[in-house]
């Protein structure tokens, strides 16, 4: 049975002189976090629409932290987030940095080898949040224990669209993936969920990155001349699912095909785990109090980021506790559950530390469907059914 | 004959303009639909500003109130005619909000801006504005008009605020995204609906201590679905019905045992909840099949669906 938490709020907490149960009115209890970006070089997107912002990450971070101080008002505790952007040659130090601040939870934005080096590096002194990297394999055979993904893997993301693409009786694609290795990862994840929702792949092809001017005035016109070539004679299909993680080609495809065929997966349809045009299940006040605070809509990676640090705030919440031991023990407990405006409680996978949730399916400017779709079952939880189960995880901490 | 004319005249005045009218507010229609509670017939349908979601009216049902959200104000119109009369300063995005059981101030959560605005109806003055936690919703006021109870769905917590002074005097965790609290009659409970944590929190509202968390199961509706949003008591404290969102049921529990008897299959989506002033009927509001069902209180059967605007979020009905 819980208790009671009294406290005498009002103005004496603006004034910051603080309250509640187990503290002393001066001594609220401290909960620090840092957000570490790691930025790769890389080009601009296909559209301007997509420019990556400066505060990319930080933005979720920093409603977060307000969200944990409102609350934190009425239990005595303090929560803050030091922000630090880094390159791939200064994260290793930067996040020491980070370690040397005595800081116990880092929520970290970058891609799925840094993300490893940086979380081998923090070993037991850090909880890591991974906000960004969507890679199978680090939830996977390269796991780690302090290692908490907020960020969907590619197989839920593949899982969520292949639920919602059986139930529409579109069950043959033509594959069409990049030539970086995280789209012949993310190309692996289409054939896993192919082959668990008993969809078929009736032929891939690579789309190689050969480094064209994507987006000069010539861009549409060459696009326009050869994606239908490159489309051309494919075997009857239902949808192409395009699989390109360095936006290289799938933002053309659509309507370029030789088909007249629907584009899913890095285009048309896209599964995501946020999107700023959600308005069901109180998401509207949370569009509303993101964009409020930072002047424009949210992104993925703000998303993500904001999970994990209210993960950190509501274990902070329901334990009363700021010792970063115990919270982490409270995280990976059967009893933590957050909220993220998605229908139904987030919960952590034991396994592989994987955060569950619902997967958006969304076309451009609206949520198309969200899975997991109704008609799959699972004899845990429904959010199961997407992404990796116990039985098949290759994880071992 | 004059005298006749006289006791008649007196008889209209005193009765039924209203007779048991239900007013649903359409939160995407932006509008209200009125419906006859006699004939079940929908009387019409009025605009009432942008975003229209909690709606309630005044004691002595000649001032219907809907919190209007995105013009960040409470549009107050006549139940009769449905012109606007006037208007009351809510705070930024008004969302749900209780009436003092004398039908003064109204205490209104402010989802936005993590703020209860107190306003006197009298005056259209602001009274205070209390800082409470992340996204109130759910306002509760104990049958003496002593103790405002606001929930905010992100800090998980139901707050407990003396209604003279405006002072936050207790807080109480309750499982994740409270979105409605409600005193039984005699104020010896106070129910706390969690959406997000499937649960409804019974708290003693005089030790502030939790007395029961009531759970939900539902043959063959996934655990996920079952959302506890609007919650109301019978007068004699026997039946509490909740509604369970996206599960599509209406819970019965009973008051005393605080034992689930019950679930009463109704529309898409119910949130919110309203007796007719004898009890003997139960709206509930479908937000995604756009329509109310009807429920019989005395035996817990839906006895029908009306269909009303767009997404209809909150149902009141005139007590006179």
């Amino acid at each position: 049975m819980r208790s009671t938490v009294t406290a005498p709020v009002l103005f004496l907490v603006a004034a910051g002189i603080l309250p509640a149960a187990a503290q002393t009115p001066d001594d609220p209890q401290l909960v620090r976090a840092a957000v570490l970006r790691v930025d790769q070089p890389a080009l601009p997107p296909i559209s301007r629409l997509e420019v990556a912002p400066e505060d990319l990450g930080f933005a979720g971070a920093r409603l977060a932290i307000e969200d944990n101080d409102t609350t934190g008002r009425f239990m005595g505790q303090d929560f803050d987030a030091v922000e630090v952007t880094a390159t791939p040659e200064t994260a290793s130090a930067e996040l020491d940095a980070i370690l040397a601040q005595d800081i116990r939870f880092v929520v970290l934005l970058a891609d799925d080898a840094t993300t490893l080096a940086l979380a081998d590096q923090a070993g037991d002194r850090a909880l890591i949040f991974n906000a960004a990297a969507r890679g199978d394999a680090l939830r996977g055979a390269d796991c780690r224990a302090n290692l908490i993904h907020t960020a969907p893997s590619h197989a839920m993301l593949a899982d969520g669209l292949a639920q919602f693409l059986m139930w529409k009786r579109w069950p043959r694609w033509l594959l069409v993936h990049g030539s970086h290795p995280e789209d012949i990862a993310l190309a692996d994840a289409y054939r896993r969920a192919a082959a668990k929702f008993g969809a078929k792949i009736v032929e891939e092809r690579e789309f190689e990155d050969t480094g064209g001017a994507r987006r000069t005035d010539s861009g549409h016109v060459q696009v326009q001349q050869q994606l239908p070539v490159f489309t051309q004679r494919a075997p009857d299909y239902d949808i192409m699912i395009t699989a390109d993680e360095h936006g290289v080609f799938a933002d053309w495809m659509p309507y370029h095909t030789w088909d007249a065929r629907l584009v899913a997966g890095s285009s048309g349809l896209v599964p995501r785990s946020w999107h700023p045009a959600l308005e069901a299940w109180g998401a509207t006040q949370f569009q509303n109090r993101f964009e409020k605070l930072n002047e424009r809509n949210i992104r993925e990676e703000d998303y993500q980021a904001w999970v994990a640090l209210r993960m950190v705030g509501e274990a902070a919440t329901q334990t009363r506790s700021a010792d970063p031991d115990t919270l982490m023990q409270f995280m990976l407990s059967e009893d933590f559950q957050v909220a993220g405006f998605k229908g139904q409680k987030l919960t952590l996978r034991d396994w592989d530390h994987q955060l569950r949730q619902p997967i958006l399916l969304t076309t451009g400017l609206v949520t198309t469907s969200v899975s997991p779709q109704d008609q799959y079952l699972h004899q845990v939880t429904a959010l199961d059914t997407l992404g990796t189960d116990r039985p098949e995880s290759a994880c071992k901490f | 004959m004059k005298h006749a004319l006289a006791i008649l005249l007196l008889t209209i005045a005193a009765t039924p303009a209203l007779a048991a009218k239900v007013y649903v507010s359409n939160e995407k229609g932006n509008d209200v639909t009125v419906i006859d509670g006699d004939t079940f017939e929908v009387l019409g349908t009025y605009p009432v500003g942008n975003r229209p979601r909690g709606i309630t009216i005044s004691p002595d049902g000649k001032e219907l109130y809907v919190c209007a959200s995105d013009d960040d104000l409470v549009r107050v119109f006549d139940p009769e005619t449905m012109q606007e009369i006037h208007t009351l300063p809510s705070g930024p995005d008004p969302e749900l909000f209780v009436l003092h059981p004398s039908g003064n101030p109204l205490y209104i959560a402010n989802e936005d801006d993590n703020l209860v605005t107190v306003v006197d109806t009298q005056t259209h003055r602001m009274l205070a504005e209390i800082p409470v936690g992340v996204e109130p919703e759910g306002m509760g006021v104990s049958p003496d008009g002593k103790v405002v109870i606001n929930t905010s769905e992100t800090t998980n917590m139901a707050h407990f605020i003396d209604a003279e002074t405006f002072e936050i005097f207790a807080n109480v965790l309750v499982d994740s995204r409270p979105r409605f609290a409600e005193f039984n009659h005699d104020g010896s409970k106070l129910f706390v609906s969690a959406e997000i944590g499937g649960t409804v929190t019974v708290i003693d509202p005089a030790s502030q201590e939790i007395a029961k968390v009531i759970s939900f199961d539902i043959p063959g509706v996934l655990p996920e679905a079952i959302q506890p949003v609007g919650v109301r008591v019978t007068a004699d404290g026997k039946k509490v019905f909740v509604a369970l969102g996206p599960a599509n049921r209406v819970a019965v529990i009973d008051g005393e045992s605080l034992e689930v008897t019950d679930y009463i299959l109704v529309g898409q989506r119910v949130w919110q909840l309203a007796f007719t002033p004898d009890e003997k009927h139960l709206y509930t509001t479908n937000g995604n099949s756009n329509d109310v069902t009807v429920i019989d209180v005395a035996t817990n059967t839906a006895l029908r669906s009306i269909p009303v605007g767009q997404q209809p979020w909150g149902v009141v009905v005139a007590p006179n």
